[in-house]
């Protein structure tokens, strides 16, 4: 026998459910009056500073289909770098952002600043990038990514640079369509599948 | 304020299996490529904050919540409650807890849903919390019933509460569900047995509390849940300022 390690076991995660809305987003999901407002509508408030941006997206599944039922949520700092709730951040940027696909075209919005770069533990800038994470009936732990950006210098980054299949990196890279708007389609399988974080 | 140090890696052989032939859905929408591991950075340590301003004085009342006249949802009352720590059981206060359910027929609120137990008027099914400095929380809800879904031919969901759960890094972030203890459809279950590890399903089921419940009033269940923790050590963690 050894001592005992004392530590705990993180909670096993179960899928969110066709029914995530109604948890999550409630006025979504037509629970109109229970709260004031859905949690994580804006990432931004007016006035925000930086380059005002909207990214627009498929989570798309084995078969090509962009199914209509997935939950995202998203994490970023400021223009600058900085985090809500740290020293000096922009108080117009909340960071946090919820928004599904909608129900009848699979598409999702999310309308955010560009985020300033922030380093690793050890130093190293990484390039700006968006934290996503994805929840849905069929995905029995939510799933991580990033989103990059095509007209940034992602070159040094060290997260994209640990891709060892370098097409695959792409798939993190969101693509500029018209001045301040991006796409960034999910896959979550296939040829063109995301690369999803263990992080 | 210290550095915590980046989070302990998840233990993908305590969650449940992203594919599962036997949770059809699972199996167009589960990645085929190994996940990219990486040791945590700031992307993933912080996370959103949610202040009390945020909470309504009934958003942990499911019973009263939705109710229009002050009558409260049919079914068995019930009070949920537990503690919210990380893996090195230190309490994580101030999270915000997030928790949607069927009714006590098994039916949700919800437009795509088409099982004929009828709507409870009083009933909307969602509630959240903040845990407090203990990293405590409660909910007064109704006990959701089990329910038919379309998966194999005759598959019933177990009675469960879905919990959402933020911690304070958007890498702790998790969404599980609470079954109840004596439930025999829980051992029937393809998305409960999505998690292979048994001592892990048993996790997920909450025993009758009757210390916490409330005679004449309510049964209570137990649920605590546990979160990523981040590893400390004097080698690797700058103190601020030094």
């Amino acid at each position: 026998m050894v001592q005992p390690l004392n530590t705990l076991v993180e909670t096993a995660s179960q899928t969110g459910g066709p029914y995530v809305h109604i948890g999550c987003i409630p006025t979504f999901a037509g629970l109109g009056a229970v709260y004031p407002e859905d949690l994580g509508l804006r990432a931004i408030e007016p006035g925000a500073a930086g380059e005002a941006i909207t990214i627009t997206g498929e989570v798309i599944d084995g078969t090509g289909w962009a199914f209509r039922d997935a939950l995202l949520e998203s994490w970023q700092p400021d223009a600058n770098g900085k985090f809500a709730g740290q020293a000096g951040a922009d108080p117009q940027v909340n960071g946090f952002a919820r928004f599904a696909a909608d129900k009848d075209t699979g598409l999702w919005t999310l309308r955010t600043v560009k985020p300033g770069r922030v380093p690793t533990r050890d130093g190293r800038m990484q390039a700006p990038h968006i934290s996503i994470w994805i929840a849905a009936r069929g995905i029995n732990i939510g799933l991580h990514t990033r989103i990059y950006f095509d007209d940034e210098d992602n070159s040094t980054d060290p997260l994209l640079n640990r891709i060892e299949q370098r097409p695959r990196a792409q798939t993190l890279i969101a693509k500029r369509s018209a001045p301040g708007e991006y796409r960034f389609d999910i896959h979550l399988q296939g040829a063109a599948e995301t690369v999803f974080l263990d992080i | 304020m210290t550095d915590l140090g980046p989070l302990v890696p998840r233990r993908r052989d305590m969650h449940p299996v992203p594919y599962d032939p036997e949770y059809k859905t699972s199996v167009t929408r589960s990645p085929r490529w190994p996940l990219l591991s990486m040791e945590s950075t700031p992307s993933e340590e912080t996370g959103p904050r949610f202040g009390h301003s945020l909470i309504g004085p009934l958003d942990n009342n499911l019973i009263l919540n939705w109710s229009k006249d002050g009558t409260g949802a049919i079914g068995e009352r019930i009070l949920m409650h537990g503690r919210v720590m990380d893996e090195f059981g230190r309490p994580v206060p101030n999270t915000l807890v997030e928790i949607w359910q069927a009714n006590a027929g098994g039916r949700y609120r919800h437009v795509r849903d088409t099982y004929f137990a009828p709507l409870d008027p009083n009933f909307g099914g969602c509630g959240r919390t903040l845990t407090d400095d203990q990293g405590r929380y409660q909910f007064l809800t109704i006990r959701p019933g089990a329910y038919p879904w379309p998966n194999r031919a005759n598959d019933w969901r177990p009675m469960h509460v879905h919990i959402s759960v933020f911690g304070h890094s958007f890498g702790q972030r998790l969404i599980t569900q609470m079954y109840f203890e004596g439930d025999p459809l829980i051992n029937l279950c393809p998305i409960a047995a999505t998690v292979k590890s048994r001592s892990q399903l048993d996790a997920l089921v909450a025993p009758l509390d009757l210390s916490m419940s409330r005679p004449l009033d309510y049964l209570a269940y137990k649920f605590d849940i546990v979160l990523r923790g981040r590893r400390q050590s004097m080698f690797e963690n700058k103190l601020e300022g030094m």
